[in-house]
């Protein structure tokens, strides 16, 4: 009995304990899950605006659409820079099993570099992730058998298609289109970063990269829904991308044509101009190189080639060759001389075919010397002159003039300034003064040194575009446009600009034009080798341009000399002469004189007259 | 047992509605039951969505809950005595396996949880959540309430030894729930409130030498991400940035079964499983949550008053702790996903895919089940 009432006092005694934890349980219960509840209502009800968007932000990506890139034509619609369909092989590396081994699998398979794989390697470490980085472009279709039959060996590997840039004419135009290539780090600066989001390639040099901006095109966005692994799974919604301008040029793909087979292996720049308008008919730059290689990336190896090779295929000689002008300039420095009156029409001088300067002793040779041992004739006019290309007549008209006289008159032309082209990188060439030769040189100018830049030497140079235009003034009789490649941007013709204006009286014009014609027709013309069936009339005048120093009392012996120290030829030229149509510049490098240019320009003038006579 | 008071009674059977005479019969809780099912089956939808409509997992899911169900009905035919009974015997045993995984165990994603006894693989880790209940109410239920000094001693020894087993698998999520299985025994028992203080105050201080010496790098990184989670976006902040997003998108309403787009398109990691409330949240939104807590909130109470009318100090105390269990894996599960707590590896009861820790849980719910029966057939005779 007293046990049983011991067990009733400790039952109750320990049900007074559990019920009070219960309670102290209880109240736990209710305040964790009250607060717990309260934290979801905060995520859910409260705060639900700024994670629904988190979520759409998760679940929307913004897509960018590259648009097609301009395509660029030749003045007959032929085809210069296109794009083509072409396969891409690109690697997601989350998605390899094992990278390592699929990399070893593909080089097995595709013959990959070990520079290919030093570029995907870098490329994937710029790229966001799950996307794919491409290994290798332009997949033959023996290469996409290839893959398609190892696919189960090859996890992770993907083939894109895409458009590339394709120029059809390889080499032919290369200078003057230039290229695209891979974007780089430094090609677009951070303004622009937006414009280029999904823009693979950009304009690296030439027309591309001088017109990047038209030929680009607009960007197309669409916002797609995708999967955590960035997977597309739909498409929400999508602004079609603006196509890049198409450009259409001056450019005359079958004087082009003419131009390169003229030329042949001579190294050296050629480009004719229309005088009516500034427009580029032809650009010619050799040694070449073919643009395509360079738009998914040259290889070392190649690159070095092209980089290190003495004849710097690189160079777009038409712009950038800067080359003594040579007796090029002597048209446009006699009519300058007539114009300031320092000569006339009918001034003759007397040429022993040496010139000397009062109280000097040191004899400036004529060319003509070293053939004949005499000057041209007992004297010359300027006419005579120009067609015999007289040395002893220009340097008596440089000394009447002075330099800086003659650096007016020859910047009336042109020379030492750029050009304008629509061609990035272009160079101005030196046109020196005593006032350059203090400030660039820092010594005075001294008398002769006026004599030999009266002959287009010295410290004189010139691009052979600089010469076409200058050669336009004279075609045209004084007005030279603004040289472009570029007639119209997606079917809007560019606008005129006059670049050079130069005035005289007609009958000054007539002579100097006189003597160019006569250069080429008359007996003793310096270009009187390319008349032989010429059915229309030209007007020229040859260069030759020394390339090292001659000693006073020397004789220059082509023999002793190496290929790379010959002079350079030079032709300038215009068709009809009295009312041209076309205007042509050749330079040829190391040919030992102009003989070796005025071909090529009578294999132009030939194709351009006949063309222009259907 | 000396404590037990008019346990034997027998119940009139005329003197109860025949509805409940088969709920009797049965010993079926239907407090307990009804709540439960409802909870499978809305968590049946959520793991179709969640899982991305895979019928296979569904059908196993479905499975895993029928077999479930009926762990739970054998369970609750079980006598309290039985089950005091055989306790002591359970524990040592699991006690051993725990032991045994530790030399022989098989491992599953770095961590040595499985015993693989040639015809069975199973987790005894699992199997201690309600060994560990039974054998720490069995041992102060011995003595007089409040337990003195060293049975208190010898009860805490018996949570730690399992405990730090399962930490060293390393499985922290099963550790935790274990020793707070343990614990919540003890709570219940009636330890004074002294002891309680200078172990919290014990286990303040020993944060600083855990953090250097026990928790691993992965666990310490999730703590931090816990307060930072922007620190790390795609890494170990991506779990809780993920299910916080799932969870705010949801709002009231909920953009519709199956149209989650944070669960739908893989962004939340372990949708099915551990996060599947964030489905839930974004796909039911916030009333389809008020009614989980709903649920949830039944079934504590009714464990509450289980343990509350219980006939024996044996049985509060395995209800009172069964229940407290149950519900700090609840909350540490609710507070994970919702970013309040590190990501510990602790499923939704009843919701989230998986058959072993529901089949632990049911048996849990059966021997509660089992109290409440017993108990209702004393009240009933009354």
């Amino acid at each position: 009995m007293v046990r049983q009432l011991n067990q009733m006092q400790d039952w109750a005694r320990e049900t007074r304990i559990i019920h009070g934890r219960i309670v102290v349980l209880a109240l736990m219960m209710l305040v964790i899950m009250v607060g717990l509840l309260y934290r979801y209502f905060v995520l859910q009800v409260l705060q639900n605006d700024q994670y629904r968007a988190q979520s759409d932000r998760n679940r929307i990506a913004v897509r960018t659409v590259a648009p097609t890139r301009g395509v660029i034509v030749d003045r007959n619609g032929s085809l210069l820079a296109i794009n083509q369909p072409s396969f891409t092989l690109a690697i997601t590396p989350e998605r390899a099993d094992d990278l390592a081994q699929t990399l070893t699998t593909l080089r097995d398979l595709l013959g990959l570099s070990d520079q290919d794989v030093a570029l995907f390697l870098d490329a994937r470490k710029r790229r966001r992730a799950m996307s794919p980085v491409p290994i290798k472009y332009r997949l033959s279709d023996e290469d996409r058998a290839l893959i398609a039959v190892n696919k189960h060996r090859l996890s992770g590997v993907s083939v894109a298609s895409e458009l590339t840039r394709f120029y059809p004419e390889g080499d032919l135009v290369g200078h003057a289109l230039g290229y695209v290539g891979r974007i780089g780090i430094d090609d677009v600066d951070d303004t622009k970063k937006d414009e280029y989001r999904g823009i693979t390639h950009i304009g690296k040099v030439g027309l591309e990269a001088y017109y990047e901006d038209v030929l680009k095109g607009g960007l197309g966005v669409s916002r797609v829904e995708t999967n955590a692994r960035g997977v597309e799974l739909d498409v929400i919604d999508r602004i079609e991308p603006i196509a890049g301008s198409e450009l259409s040029l001056h450019l005359d793909l079958g004087l082009q044509r003419t131009v390169a087979q003229a030329m042949g292996d001579m190294r050296g720049a050629v480009v004719a101009i229309d005088p009516t308008n500034g427009g580029i008919l032809a650009a010619f730059s050799n040694p070449r190189y073919d643009p395509n290689k360079f738009v998914n990336g040259i290889s070392f190896d190649d690159y070095a080639v092209l980089r290190d090779s003495r004849d710097s295929p690189l160079l777009n000689r038409v712009i950038q060759g800067q080359y003594p002008p040579a007796s090029t300039i002597k048209p446009m420095l006699g009519l300058q001389g007539l114009n300031q009156n320092v000569i006339s029409i009918d001034t003759r001088i007397a040429d022993p075919g040496w010139y000397s300067l009062p109280g000097d002793p040191r004899k400036y040779r004529d060319w003509i010397l070293r053939l004949r041992g005499t000057g041209h004739a007992d004297d010359m006019n300027l006419r005579e002159s120009i067609a015999q290309s007289c040395d002893v007549y220009f340097y008596d008209l440089a000394h009447r003039l002075g330099i800086d006289a003659l650096a007016e008159s020859l910047d009336g032309f042109g020379i030492g300034s750029l050009t304008g082209v629509d061609l990035p990188s272009e160079k101005r060439g030196i046109l020196p003064s005593s006032e350059w030769k203090k400030r660039v040189i820092g010594s005075n100018w001294y008398g002769g040194e006026t004599l030999i830049v009266g002959i287009g030497q010295g410290y004189m140079l010139a691009t052979p575009l600089q010469l076409a235009v200058a050669t336009s003034a004279l075609a045209t009789r004084g007005t030279a446009y603004k040289p472009k490649l570029v007639a119209s941007v997606a079917g809007v013709a560019l606008p005129l600009e006059p670049l050079l204006d130069v005035t005289a009286p007609a009958d000054y014009w007539n002579e100097v034009v006189a003597g160019m014609v006569d250069a080429v027709f008359s007996p003793r013309g310096t270009a009187a080798g390319m008349r032989t069936g010429i059915t229309y009339s030209v007007a020229g005048k040859t260069g030759t341009a020394q390339v090292v120093g001659i000693a006073q009392d020397a004789t220059y012996d082509e023999a002793i000399l190496s290929e790379y120290q010959r002079e350079h030829g030079w032709f300038i030229g215009f068709a009809p002469a009295d009312n041209p149509e076309i205007v042509v510049a050749v330079l040829t490098e190391n040919t030992g004189g102009g003989s070796a240019a005025y071909p090529v320009a009578r294999a132009m003038l030939d194709y351009w007259m006949k063309q222009n006579e259907q | 047992m000396s404590n037990d008071f008019s346990r034997n009674a027998h119940v009139s059977s005329r003197e109860l509605g025949s509805r409940t005479r088969i709920l009797h019969a049965l010993h079926i809780d239907p407090w307990l039951l009804l709540p439960l099912v409802a909870l499978s089956v809305s968590g049946l939808f959520v793991l179709y969505s969640a899982s991305g409509q895979s019928d296979t997992m569904l059908m196993t899911q479905i499975r895993n809950l029928g077999v479930a169900f009926f762990v739970l009905l054998v369970t609750a035919q079980l006598k309290v005595a039985t089950l005091k009974g055989v306790s002591p015997y359970i524990f040592s045993i699991t006690v051993a396996l725990l032991m045994g995984v530790a030399f022989f165990g098989v491992g599953a994603k770095g961590a040595q949880r499985w015993l693989d006894l040639g015809f069975i693989r199973f987790q005894p880790s699992e199997v201690m959540k309600v060994a560990m209940p039974l054998a720490v109410a069995w041992w102060l239920s011995k003595k007089a309430l409040s337990p003195a000094r060293r049975e208190l001693l010898i009860a805490f020894l018996m949570v730690a030894l399992p405990s730090l087993l399962i930490l060293g698998q390393p499985d922290l999520g099963t550790s935790l729930l274990v020793a707070i299985s343990g614990l919540s025994v003890i709570f219940m028992a009636g330890i004074q409130w002294r002891y309680i203080l200078s172990m919290l105050f014990l286990t303040g201080l020993s944060i600083w030498p855990a953090w250097l010496f026990v928790l691993k790098d992965y666990q310490k990184q999730r703590v931090l991400t816990l307060f930072n989670p922007e620190s790390d976006r795609l890494g170990a902040g991506w779990n809780i940035i993920q299910s916080k997003t799932a969870i705010g998108s949801g709002g009231w309403e909920g953009l519709g079964w199956t149209q989650g787009s944070q669960a739908q398109l893989d962004f939340l990691p372990e949708g099915h499983t551990d996060f599947i409330i964030a489905v839930l949240a974004e796909e039911f939104g916030f009333r389809g949550v008020a009614l989980l807590f709903l649920l949830y909130a039944i079934i504590l109470v009714r464990g509450l008053i289980i343990s509350w009318q219980a006939q024996s100090s044996f049985a509060r105390l395995l209800a009172g702790a069964l229940i407290a269990t149950f519900f700090f894996g609840l909350i540490v599960n609710l507070g994970m996903v919702s970013g309040l707590l590190p990501v510990v590896g602790v499923p939704l009861p009843m919701v989230s895919w998986g058959g072993t820790a529901m089949v632990s849980m049911m048996i849990a719910f059966g021997m509660l089940m089992a109290i409440s029966t017993e108990h209702s057939v004393t009240q009933a005779m009354r």
